[in-house]
């Protein structure tokens, strides 16, 4: 197997790994940035390049995109699938920056074409995805929403609704940190002008309807809206399984738990980012320059905003019904899995979390749904070849 | 339930297939299990009903219980993945083939189906093995399914069954019949001579179609039964979902569950060696599980010579899953005093005082 060696090996490509490797390689280090995307950038700069790819490209950091990471050996190796086979990659250190996924909630319907997680679907649209013209609802719940539908109606597509599951009492302190950050708050403003008469509070997806492919959309008002595309996504989960794997502990919020230097539980383990806790890229940047060894002021107090201000409501767990599929990689409903009161037992009986995606959607789902924690990742992190794991 | 009559140790598939038996027989049974019914080697095995005739008692114990799972299969809820997908040995070399034929002689001669395969009708039940084979043994009548499933079936087959989330820590328990069953945990009764030998298993993605039967080579005999500290044999399963279920590794002495990668790599090196095509295959995990073997590659099953009440269902090594319904047999016809299916004799516990 190909070896690569780095004095710190970054997992993930968005702005904090960008910011990390920035910081490191600028003073001299051997950095190692291995991300699943082709370029660098993340979910967020998907498609775009700012001034950060520029000074990433200047400060000496090596690029392995398009790389799963499937494992962790002992003594800081990770162990990468990349275009031209598996690598082992022997780090000093190590920074987990794998970033956040959307929660998906299992509601009759969900697994409907034309269903889309709403960051998927614009990330599809980012990849050149026609949607021009496509009667679109977007519903669940975070600000990611605003920023998804904006996208849509600039990429032509006829944005009907966005609905937004918290209820606007529980949303003020959110409105507030905005007002007080202009720079927020001139892209909310803009947001608000674009989304005025659709943006609804209070209102979420109770199922999805269509022979074969969606066709309505029906609301928790009880109004039902033609749709061919429904962008759904109920806030984002951190995925923390790379930093299990190493060893890190996470807090009690199930984020990785980390110091002022960005240091986890585990030796030479850093973690910077979404994993540490949702709060967009201005919190993402100083905690990468911070994990990279450089100094950085920081407020984090926006990631308590968020949490509050778009916390789930407790009807959305009666979203399921028996027929609904919870589990899609094992097929399992929602009637078989709810009788349990654990995951180990769940999954042995089951199957549910055991396929291709490796729990991570009813994972996610199930620790809203049931309260139970994540289940223990293994490796492969990631579906890997076989030849990977025979190659010496 | 006040006092029950009986009380199973473990909650295994064997566990539970003897509290079946014994419910069937009017018994109420309490069941103790501290980990999960058929969390323990029980899930971590592959689900595989095989006959097996390296010997005339494991035959005549192996045969006979997949008998009784045939009668039983057809009641298994969906769930269960039951699969009727024969057991296929291959033959590497004209010497594996020679032994092919001496077990067509002895299935054929006792009653058991098998067909022998020359390399083009091998080549044709499953294009994916490489060329070159010198062919097989199919055992069309071998089947696979999901064996924790199944041990919570059995549990659920009686309200007569009392399953408690709690660990025995003695085998002073108030009942008149008491069994042990215990898989690979040996602690309650540690006079009896088991060894936990550790395996592997990879399990991939959906790849439908590309194997038809159970997968295993005929050097699976001497691999599996040798007494090296380490080895690997081919031994690959369809699973009713489309996924590959890869194996086999043994190791005695490994103190950790932890997956190896050395075993792993010996493992589907192996695998690669005769299915090619396995090695683009995209594995979703890897775990490992121990098996309960026994210096003479017997299982112990029947009374505990010292301690009247106390009946033996264990060290079933890799063959648990095939044989649980024949060793709750053996057990429940022996605790009513009936006759046996098959002689008792061979598993009986008390062989180790001897």
């Amino acid at each position: 197997m190909r070896e690569l060696r780095a004095d710190l090996a970054i997992a993930g490509g968005g702005p904090s790994a960008i910011a990390a490797a920035c910081a490191a390689a600028e003073r001299g280090e051997q950095v190692l940035v291995i991300d699943r995307q082709p370029a660098p950038g993340g979910q967020i700069w998907r498609g775009q390049t700012n001034e950060w790819h520029e000074r990433f490209r200047r400060c000496g950091a090596q690029w392995l995109g398009r790389a799963e990471i499937y494992d962790a050996a002992p003594g800081m190796t990770l162990m990468a699938q990349a275009p031209d086979g598996p690598a082992a990659i022997r780090a000093g250190r190590v920074l987990v920056a794998t970033g956040a996924r959307e929660l998906f909630l299992p509601f009759p319907g969900w697994t409907l074409p034309g269903v889309y997680g709403a960051g998927g679907l614009q990330a599809l649209v980012k990849s050149g995805l026609n949607v021009r013209g496509l009667r679109v609802v977007v519903a669940g719940s975070g600000p990611l929403l605003a920023a998804v539908a904006a996208q849509l109606i600039e990429s032509g597509a006829h944005v009907l609704r966005v609905c937004e599951q918290a209820e606007r009492t529980q949303m003020t302190p959110f409105f507030r940190y905005v007002a007080m950050h202009p720079e927020k708050w001139l892209q909310a403003a803009e947001l608000g002008l674009l989304l005025a008469g659709r943006y609804q509070t209070g209102v979420w997806p109770v199922a999805a309807r269509g022979a074969g492919k969606l066709e309505a959309v029906e609301l928790s008002s009880g109004e039902t809206i033609r749709a061919e595309a429904l962008a759904c996504g109920f806030g984002l989960v951190p995925n923390v399984e790379l930093a299990q794997l190493l060893g890190c502990d996470l807090a009690g919020d199930g984020f990785v738990k980390v110091d002022e230097k960005q240091r986890t539980t585990a030796p030479g383990v850093f973690a910077a980012g979404e994993v540490c806790g949702i709060g967009g890229v201005e919190i993402a940047i100083g905690e990468g320059l911070i994990a990279g060894g450089a100094s950085a002021s920081l407020d984090r107090s926006f990631r308590g905003v968020l949490a509050a201000a778009f916390r789930l409501r407790g009807e959305l767990r009666r979203l399921p019904q028996p027929s609904t599929y919870v589990c899609r990689c094992e097929d399992v409903t929602w009637s078989r899995i709810e009788p349990f009161d654990n995951w180990r037992e769940a999954k042995l009986q089951t199957r549910c979390g055991m396929g291709s995606c490796q729990g991570r959607v009813c994972g996610a789902s199930l620790g809203f749904l049931k309260g139970w924690p994540p289940p223990e990742p293994r490796s492969p992190l990631a579906p890997v070849p076989l030849e990977s794991l025979a190659s010496e | 339930m006040s006092r029950p009559d009986a009380i199973v140790i473990g909650a295994g598939i064997c566990g539970a297939a003897c509290a079946a038996a014994l419910a069937r027989d009017g018994l109420r049974v309490r069941v103790l299990e501290g980990h999960l019914p058929g969390g323990g080697v029980t899930g971590a095995g592959m689900g595989h009903i095989v006959v097996l005739d390296d010997n005339p008692p494991e035959f005549a114990l192996s045969r006979h219980a997949r008998d009784l799972w045939d009668a039983m299969i057809p009641q298994l809820p969906p769930e269960a993945e039951c699969s009727p997908c024969g057991t296929l040995w291959v033959a590497a070399d004209q010497e594996e083939f020679d032994a092919a034929r001496q077990k067509l002689a002895r299935l054929t001669g006792a009653g058991v189906r098998a067909e022998l395969l020359d390399p083009a009708q091998l080549a044709e039940a499953e294009p994916n093995l490489r060329p070159g084979l010198a062919g097989g043994l199919l055992l069309p009548g071998d089947s696979i399914l999901y064996p924790p499933l199944v041990a919570q079936w059995f549990l659920n087959s009686s309200p007569l069954i009392e399953v408690r989330r709690e660990r025995a820590s003695t085998l002073r328990l108030d009942a008149p019949v008491r069994i042990l069953a215990t898989g690979s945990q040996l602690d309650l009764l540690p006079q009896l001579p088991i060894k936990p030998r550790k395996g592997h298993l990879v399990i991939t993605d959906r790849y439908p179609g590309l194997l038809n039967a159970e997968l295993v080579e005929l050097g699976y005999i001497k691999n599996a039964h040798g007494g090296a500290a380490e080895s690997v044999a081919f031994n690959v399963q369809p699973r009713a979902t489309g996924q590959l279920l890869i194996g086999s590794s043994r190791q005695f002495g490994a103190t950790t569950a932890a997956v190896e990668p050395h075993m792993v790599r010996r493992m589907l090196q192996r695998a690669f060696e005769f299915v090619p095509a396995l090695a683009q295959c995209k594995a979703i995990r890897t775990w490992t599980g121990f098996r309960a073997a026994t210096p003479d590659n017997l299982p112990y099953i029947g009374p505990w010579p010292d301690d009247p009440g106390l009946w033996i269902a264990m060290g079933h090594e890799g063959l648990g899953l095939t044989t649980a319904p024949a060793v709750a047999e053996l057990l429940a016809d022996q605790i009513a005093g009936r006759a046996t299916a098959i002689d008792p004799t061979p598993y009986l516990p008390a062989r180790i005082l001897a």
